[in-house]
């Protein structure tokens, strides 16, 4: 069963883990985005 | 458009619960296995979604460079960046259910080695779009990308056409499921494409967003050359 639990696991932690950094992206465009409107 | 996404990420969530419940308690114990079999469900839906999205940035990058569309070659990135992520999946899931199974977590055997080398080539392709400062950069990786997808169809047929420890395919192959089993792995498919329609449906706007921001940062320092001289 450990290992049933473990390949679950990985797998939403991976997708977890992709979705942090489309997020991350995100943020960082949206930051570039707001300081080139400002100049 | 902004208005369905909420809505239907409301709607992927409740199927992958569903689906999840479907392959931990539904779905009937495997005799020879046993709960080990469930790895099932999430591996080979991850595996068929990753060549769906590989064969999605095969077709862009031919139209790509047939046609020069950025919105094109967009598609090509996003469709190869979240086929890595699934891809990457099967690679872990895979020694997670051969560990007890076979008693070993890997083989070189073909069908696991040519998986990993399709996810070196599209890691490579990614590598390159990341760091290449080229202006060729999307015609490079459209032609790698195209020789790249020639690495599915081995992925697929090698258990077809090799001797394999792999088991063989469930659907149209040397293989048989039950029909109970076979209802439990179409339902986590269809929730891993759902979920994988929306991941690319976001990273799709974050990247035509990105592209317009570094169009108007290049702009921007153009201007700035301009007025210093």
């Amino acid at each position: 069963m450990s290992y049933l639990y473990a390949a679950y696991a990985a797998t939403w932690i991976i997708h977890i883990f992709y979705l942090s950094t489309i997020l991350t992206r995100a943020k960082r465009v949206r930051k570039e985005a707001d300081e080139l409107k400002r100049k | 458009m902004k208005r369905l996404f909420p809505i239907l990420g409301v709607l992927t969530a409740i199927l992958l619960s569903y689906a999840l419940y479907l392959a931990l308690v539904v779905a009937p114990t495997e005799r020879t296995m046993g709960d080990v079999q469930r790895i099932f469900y999430y591996h080979v839906p991850s595996a068929w979604t990753a060549f769906l999205l590989f064969f999605i940035n095969f077709f862009a990058s031919v139209a790509y460079l047939i046609k020069r569309n950025p919105k094109i070659d967009a598609v090509a990135v996003v469709s190869a960046e979240v086929g890595v992520v699934f891809c990457t999946v099967v690679l872990v899931t895979g020694p997670l259910w051969a560990r007890p199974v076979w008693g070993i977590w890997w083989t070189w055997d073909i069908r696991l080695t040519s998986t990993l080398v399709l996810w070196l080539i599209y890691v490579a392709y990614l590598m390159l779009r990341r760091f290449s400062t080229s202006s060729q950069t999307p015609v490079l990786a459209a032609a790698l990308a195209v020789f790249g997808a020639l690495d599915v169809p081995l992925v697929y047929f090698s258990i077809w056409y090799f001797r394999t420890q792999h088991p063989q395919p469930v659907i149209g192959g040397g293989g048989s499921i039950d029909p109970a089993m076979l209802h439990v792995l179409l339902i986590n498919w269809l929730a891993f494409m759902c979920f994988a329609f929306l991941i690319c449906w976001s990273r799709y706007r974050l990247e035509m967003v990105r592209r317009e921001v570094e169009e108007m940062q290049s702009l921007e320092s153009l201007l700035e050359l301009r007025g210093a001289r």
